[in-house]
């Protein structure tokens, strides 16, 4: 039994000859909120395939919840609720047709299925148009229902493939907001995306993916550290005489970099969250301390940084 | 983008039951071919040759037959200028019933993007396919068994009389028979809808082994005939060889085992649906009608064989599918 919930032991598959996924070793825990990303063709979307035991892996080893999707693709399917990147419903039937059809096929029937349907269009906000044809759903709604759809089944994982692609960014926040929640009644996550900020806001660990292999995995903090070289950045406004400034900011414990970003601002790159050291610094030094901000590193610029470097690496 | 995977190796051996789900999907298809405008069309269709041909065909028994033993069955094989009888409709309506039924039936679920979505739910493939087929099948079942029971009743109306024990046996082994004939159009259209992405090009794809078999491959096995067994000195033992030779070509069609069938059930007289010698007819009294379990026996290798047709299709369908790579 193993204690993740996802374990692949140098997972590999193979489509004539190209591979899509390489050697792939992943674990994530149980509750987490894990974020796969990569570049178009990296392979995400074939790795959620062998989880679910709808495409066999040419070699290597999967195990969702203790179970091997290519044998106990039963039991495997009956506690993994799956979001494909572009989720398909019956559009000539209602939601709560779709979701009846679902029902059954995951063996609920009778009044059970209905209360519980009920239950997860409610979930997820649906209720009122529930017996509305999905052919008349917006694209945000349809969403939701993928995610009702999963819900019917109570899971223990839940995998989506894009699952904010093409939401407008209100449709999006709210849809982060509801991944936090199966979070929080214990239902661990995994996820691929593009957008990198919602990934960073809403993800425990991600795992970036290049041509079929892992390449980095860990918090964004520890991707941070591993690709920036710094963790944080500090943006002080301090009015009084640049160079004293900044020769008391170069002395502050933990700075990686200091720049005069012109005018009363300055940047300094830290591997911690130095601000107080940086008040201290700025206070002793007899300028006047305007504002003090902190941003955490951006996954945008960690991964813009890891790719650039793949570039220089395959010229040079 | 290919999209064929790896075959599921099958020394893997699978949990559970590999028809888990399998009604849930059957009643999914049934209930959406029952209430598809697609099958009110071709039920509106059906009905209007239905009660035109039989319609037509009464006016004719009145006029002719008297004293007919079996005038029910007439009502199946009779014609009126210029419209053929209902048994010449079938050989049209069904197959185009069967392959309206299933031509997009793997892609469709492709093209909306379902198809993912459902197997990720706890079955197997061989549930989603086999549930397909039946549903269609069994909504096949259903109109042509509605019609059965309209042209009964017509015929009670019109013609004045119940059909006797004999006449329902025979007339219901038809159903059975063109039931199973509609079976295999279904697997073909099946078989392309898995093949080709596009329902159009599925549905061409099965009209055009339809229209291969009903048109050409008549002529194709009368040329192979006389190529394989040619008549070189016009000896009667010559040509009989040329006519079995083509037979068994023709019979290589489901058109052809069907027609067989349907005449020999329908046509009691009939005694043999190949080449009739004279010795074979020794000790007959010609014209007499056979008894049911006589015409049965004649019938038998072709029924088994729409059957079979029916299964070597499947089982084609299901490998193609099974190798599928099902990504959207
Ligand atoms: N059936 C197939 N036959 C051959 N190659 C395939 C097949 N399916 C996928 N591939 C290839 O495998 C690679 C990985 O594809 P995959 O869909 O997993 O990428 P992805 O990371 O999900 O990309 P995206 O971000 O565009 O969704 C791609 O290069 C793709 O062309
Ligand atoms: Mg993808």
């Amino acid at each position: 039994m193993s204690e993740y919930v996802i374990e692949t032991v140098n997972l590999t598959k193979k489509y004539n000859g190209f591979t899509a996924v390489n050697n792939l070793n992943l674990r994530v825990q149980k509750g987490e909120v894990f974020g796969l990303l990569g570049p178009n063709g990296a392979g995400k979307t074939t790795t959620i395939l062998m989880l679910l035991g709808l495409t066999d892996p040419t070699s290597g080893k999967v195990t969702v919840l203790g179970m091997d999707p290519t044998r106990q693709t039963l039991s495997v399917k009956s506690k993994v609720g799956y979001i494909p990147d572009t989720v398909g419903f019956y559009d000539e039937l209602t939601a709560r047709e779709n979701l009846i059809y679902i029902a059954k096929l995951n063996g609920l029937s009778g009044p059970a299925a209905y209360q519980r349907i009920d239950e997860v269009l409610a979930r997820v906000g649906l209720l009122d148009v529930g017996d509305q044809r999905v052919g008349t759903y917006s694209r945000g709604m349809r969403q939701r229902l993928g995610v009702a759809d999963v819900l019917l089944k109570q899971p223990q994982l839940i995998i989506m493939d894009e699952p904010t692609q093409g939401l407008d960014p209100e449709r999006a926040r709210e849809f982060l907001k509801m991944i936090r929640s199966l979070k929080e009644e214990g239902i661990t996550i995994l996820l691929s995306s593009h957008l990198l900020h919602q990934v960073q806001i809403i993800c425990d660990r991600v795992g970036l993916f290049h041509r079929g292999r892992m390449v980095l995995e860990g918090t964004v903090s520890e991707l941070g550290r591993k690709v920036l070289g710094r963790a944080y950045r500090v943006f002080v406004e301090a009015q009084g005489d640049p160079p004293s400034i900044l020769a008391a900011l170069e002395k502050v414990p933990g700075q990686v970099g200091v720049i005069h970003l012109g005018g009363t601002r300055y940047q300094i790159e830290a591997e911690s969250d130095i601000r107080p050291e940086v008040a201290k610094a700025v206070v002793q030094s007899g300028a006047g301390l305007l504002g003090l901000e902190v941003e955490t590193q951006s996954l945008d610029e960690i991964y813009a940084r890891y790719f650039e470097e793949v570039k220089h690496a395959e010229k040079g | 983008m290919p999209r064929r995977g790896k075959l599921s190796s099958p020394s893997i051996e699978r949990e559970g039951s590999p028809w888990t789900g399998l009604w849930a999907v059957v009643a999914k298809e049934m209930a959406d071919h029952m209430t598809s405008a697609r099958m009110r069309i071709l039920e509106v269709l059906i009905v209007l040759t239905a009660a035109g041909s039989v319609y037509a065909a009464m006016q004719v028994l009145r006029e002719t037959v008297g004293e007919d033993p079996f005038l029910f069955l007439k009502l199946f094989t009779t014609a009126r200028e210029p419209l053929p009888a209902f048994i010449g409709f079938l050989v049209f309506l069904v197959p185009l019933i069967s392959i309206a039924l299933t031509f997009d039936s793997i892609n469709g679920e492709f093209n909306r993007r379902t198809l993912s979505r459902v197997l990720a739910q706890p079955i197997y493939r061989d549930a989603l396919l086999m549930g397909k087929f039946l549903g269609a099948f069994f909504t096949l079942a259903l109109v042509l068994t509605a019609i059965w029971l309209l042209i009964y009743g017509l015929g009670i109306v019109g013609l004045g009389l119940p059909p006797n024990t004999e006449e329902v046996a025979r007339s219901l082994l038809f159903l059975v028979t063109t039931i199973f004939y509609g079976g295999i159009w279904l697997a073909v259209a099946m078989v392309f809808s898995i093949i080709f992405r596009q329902p159009a090009t599925a549905a061409l794809a099965s009209i055009a082994v339809w229209l291969f078999f009903t048109v050409f491959w008549g002529i194709l096995a009368s040329l192979f005939a006389q190529i394989l067994s040619p008549v070189q000195i016009g000896t009667l033992a010559e040509v009989v060889r040329q006519t079995q030779v083509q037979l068994a070509l023709a019979r290589f069609s489901p058109n052809t085992l069907y027609a067989e069938s349907m005449i020999a059930l329908l046509q009691p007289t009939v005694r043999s649906t190949g080449l009739l010698l004279p010795f074979q007819l020794e000790g007959a009294v010609l014209g007499a009608p056979l008894p049911l379990s006589q015409s049965v026996l004649i019938i038998w290798p072709q029924f088994t064989g729409l059957i079979a047709i029916t299964i070597l299709l499947f089982a084609l369908s299901y490998v193609l599918f099974q190798r599928q790579e099902i990504r959207a």
